[in-house]
């Protein structure tokens, strides 16, 4: 089992790696082939594998994941005026500090199980959003957002020789555009490993295990507290680099990042690609974001030109049933996607793709699948 | 589970298959590499031999300024319509010194991409990105909120895109914040106050106690500090300043304070949805009918539109305030772009619409003069570009801080609309002299020409 297990994860991280580097190639005929797109098919990508590593495999479904991502992006923003446009520290100094506001969060938060859990995490987000829009003001600038300036001290880097704003950089490397995308991708499989390892390890099952019955693990006398203590900082953590990585590729955070949409959000990406799978919520992320950034941008006269190889009446028909779907209506095409996953799919994406492997390899028994999570990462990316 | 796998990969280390993966990986990702650099050796989205050009029109789609937003967007369709020759042409016939010919910009056709802001830094920075690194535009315009308006500008600037700002009235955009690709058309807090002034003395008097809420964020804060500074010139004293989150939606707990403060005349730095909810439920509250120090209360909203008007009802009878334009201007550019918006939808236009209007023909026009899309000649084109025409008399781009100079109409509420339109009444168009400043005044830095890319 071992060992073949582990030829497998090689071969998954193998196909995963080149798939995520060459996402300017595959991506470009559906017109998601922009640096800024790609970022954030990354960078929630990361978000949302984190989660799902607490919300997948424990089951404690927290409703206030944007605060690390906040808290990550403030501490990157931080790192950038006071110490060094080097996005190292900043990426570090965002993960560590989210992962203390996860241990302070997760500490009171797991107290309680079930919706309890869910309130109190949203509680905590909406308290940490309220206070970074307006008693920290000094901290995070309220609602115009915590931006760079040409005077902040920056002790690390040598006196400013250009005009203007300083760009983030790694070595001399400048990190906008493709650049930006290549660091987040590295940190993406990076983190996508770990996540894989955590799901494979003795850990990772004992997480599985508070899920499927928390009381009768009590009962046979385990302490689940620390090890949910420790998934909760883990994708906090997850969070908090994924919020850096944010001020890396725009060095601006913005309280917005931590409201309630935003920790829903996360919610619906893992929900959609699949919970508890290893490649679903990475499915998830960079669908909600093609529909945020692709769907939002068509107008009536981008769908006119779709249409425009109808005869003219059915073009304006076509036009006139598809117009509320797109545009400022993509939330509602989203809602709409939603609901039909949830009632006919329940298991995401990664369901759908299940099944339909199954219908062409009906022939193939598989009967030894203990480990479904991996069975259908790895037909994902086959 | 995996007999087949093995099978196949039997003979192939680990090691390899993670070596073939990245060299491959690298490899394929080579021709992208590339290709994005290729475009930096003249300016970013050259047009070069295409056949037509690309805007990118950024405005609030969903939030609480969509109001503005929508009516934004009609006005950019109505500015395309009358660069590319369609339509009526609009201020095309009364602008002054024209260069624009009515075939597009430099013979190029002009096409547009449209984003949501939502109202917030994050979705307008990633809204105007998708514009310029995917749709190739040249231009970034709209915007409805000051904090919008500075985030999209600091993004602008790096990216070497020019940015004509939307409506934004916080002296930060062109002010500590202002940006050498950023341009702003619409007036600043700072013209409100200079403006109103001299008009608040002579109805008010110069002994009077003010109460400020405002609006938690750059264009609030700015606002504040300059009617504060403007009144206490006069003589007035500041009882208190209260900030309020945006959105807030329900303003009772701000206001119960006012009525038991001593102050006579509460100051609402609010706009949008917050100013129809706050003023509304202010006169609700009764300040209005109320005598405090022997003086009738008053209230005062420095930045005035006719949407938030129609918004508030009959609650905005006899109020005074500030706007940039105002759809009953009877100059021949005003007539002429209320005529053809009207035409095209059927209501007046409102500031808002006014100001990205005539950004994006100044934009064009810009283009046009300079002979080129390379944004270093254009914005040397707008630096200091003098025009009149266009609905606010004589206008001056103001060459060290990108800010135009024109005058400021003081408005008031119109106690006997003839029509649902009919909303604000104009005082008096106080001119550009009274309400100039020195740049030097706000700071910041204008940043240079050359970006790096």
């Amino acid at each position: 089992m071992s060992i073949q297990s582990t030829r497998k994860d090689l071969l998954i991280m193998a196909v995963f790696t080149l798939a995520v580097l060459t996402m300017p190639i595959w991506l470009d005929p559906i017109g998601a082939a922009y640096p800024d797109l790609l970022q954030k098919f990354a960078i929630f990508g990361i978000f949302a594998i984190g989660f799902n590593i607490l919300f997948g495999l424990t089951g404690y479904l927290s409703f206030g994941h944007a605060v690390f991502l906040g808290v990550g992006s403030y501490s990157a923003v931080w790192s950038f005026k006071l110490l060094t446009m080097n996005v190292i520290p900043a990426v570090i100094a965002g993960t560590l500090i989210a992962g203390v506001f996860a241990v302070v969060i997760g500490f009171l938060c797991l107290r309680r199980s079930g919706i309890y859990f869910s309130i109190l995490t949203l509680a905590f987000a909406q308290m940490s959003y309220n206070m970074a829009y307006s008693v920290l003001t000094p901290i995070t600038n309220g609602e115009t957002g915590l931006q760079l300036t040409q005077n902040d001290p920056r002790i690390f880097d040598a006196a400013a020789e250009t005009t203007g704003l300083p760009i983030t950089e790694l070595f001399g490397m400048k990190l906008s555009g493709y650049p930006g995308f290549y660091f987040c991708a590295v940190l993406l499989i990076i983190s996508f490993f770990i996540s894989l390892r955590i799901f494979r390890s003795p850990f990772g099952l004992k997480l599985r295990a508070i899920k499927s019955n928390q009381v009768r693990m009590n009962y046979t006398g385990f302490n689940t507290r620390p090890y949910l203590l420790a998934a909760f900082v883990i994708s906090g953590m997850y969070a908090g680099l994924a919020g850096s990585l944010m001020a890396v590729t725009d060095p601006l955070a913005g309280a917005e990042r931590m409201q309630w949409t935003a920790s829903g959000e996360v919610v619906l990406m893992t929900i959609l690609g699949g919970v508890g799978t290893l490649i679903g919520p990475l499915l998830g992320a960079g669908l909600i974001k093609y529909f945020e950034n692709i769907f939002s941008s068509y107008n009536e006269q981008v769908l006119h030109e779709i249409f425009s190889f109808l005869p003219d009446l059915f073009e304006n028909i076509m036009v006139f049933v598809v117009n509320p779907f797109v545009g400022e209506g993509w939330h509602l095409t989203l809602g709409a996607l939603f609901m039909v996953i949830v009632i006919f799919l329940p298991g995401g994406i990664m369901e759908g793709w299940t099944r339909l492997i199954g219908l062409f390899t009906k022939d193939r028994s598989k009967p030894d699948n203990n480990t479904p999570a991996s069975a259908k990462a790895q037909t994902s990316e086959g | 589970m995996s007999d087949i796998s093995r099978g196949k990969s039997g003979g192939v280390s680990r090691r390899s298959v993670l070596k073939a993966g990245a060299a491959s990986g690298l490899v394929l990702a080579t021709p992208t590499i590339f290709s994005s650099k290729a475009h930096a050796a003249g300016f970013r989205n050259d047009p070069g031999a295409a056949k037509s050009v690309t805007f990118g029109f950024n405005v609030p789609q969903t939030g609480a300024y969509a109001d503005e937003g929508a009516d934004e967007l009609r006005a950019y369709k109505l500015a395309v319509k009358h660069i590319n020759g369609e339509g009526d042409g609009g201020m095309l016939n009364t602008m002054k010194p024209l260069s624009l010919k009515g075939n597009g910009v430099l013979g190029k056709k002009v096409e547009y991409v449209t984003g949501d802001t939502q109202t917030k830094s994050d979705a307008a920075r990633a809204s105007a990105k998708r514009m310029i690194e995917k749709d190739g535009a040249l231009m970034i315009t709209g915007g409805s909120s000051s904090g919008v308006a500075v985030a999209v500008q600091g993004l602008c600037q790096e990216m070497g895109t020019i940015f004509m700002a939307g409506l934004t009235h916080s002296n930060d955009t062109t002010g500590k914040d202002k940006k050498r690709y950023g341009f702003r058309h619409f007036f600043n807090a700072y013209m409100s106050g200079a403006a109103l002034g001299p008009v608040l003395e002579k109805e008010y008097g110069k002994e009077r106690r003010a109460y400020h809420l405002t609006a938690d964020y750059t264009w609030g804060w700015t606002q504040e500090e300059s009617i504060k500074n403007t009144t206490e010139a006069l003589g007035w004293q500041t009882v208190n300043t209260v900030r309020t989150p945006v959105g807030a939606g329900d303003f009772s707990q701000y206001i119960t304070p006012v009525l038991n403060s001593g102050a006579d005349v509460l100051i609402l730095n609010h706009y949008g949805k917050d100013m129809i909810n706050s003023l509304t439920q202010a006169v609700q509250f009764g300040l209005r009918d109320k005598q405090v120090n022997g003086k009738q209360f008053e209230i005062v909203v420095p930045l005035f539109s006719r949407l938030m008007a129609q918004g508030a009802g009959p609650n905005i009878k006899g109020i005074l305030g500030t706007t940039n334009w105002n759809w009953s201007l009877t100059d021949a550019g005003s007539q002429a772009f209320v005529k053809s918006f009207g035409a095209e939808y059927g209501f007046p236009p409102s500031m808002a619409a006014h100001t990205c209007y005539v950004q994006a023909l100044l934009y064009a026009n810009a283009c046009e003069m300079a002979g080129t899309f390379n944004p270093i000649p254009v914005i040397k084109a707008l630096e200091g570009f003098k025009f009149d025409g266009m609905g606010n008399g004589a206008t001056e781009y103001r060459a060290s801080d990108h800010q135009c100079f024109k005058s400021v109409l003081v408005v008031r509420g119109n106690e006997n609309p003839t029509s649902q339109f009919d909303l604000l009444d104009v005082v008096q168009e106080v001119p550009r002299s009274q309400v100039e400043y020195d740049p030097a005044i706000f700071g910041g830095e204008l940043g240079p020409y050359e970006v790096a890319m």
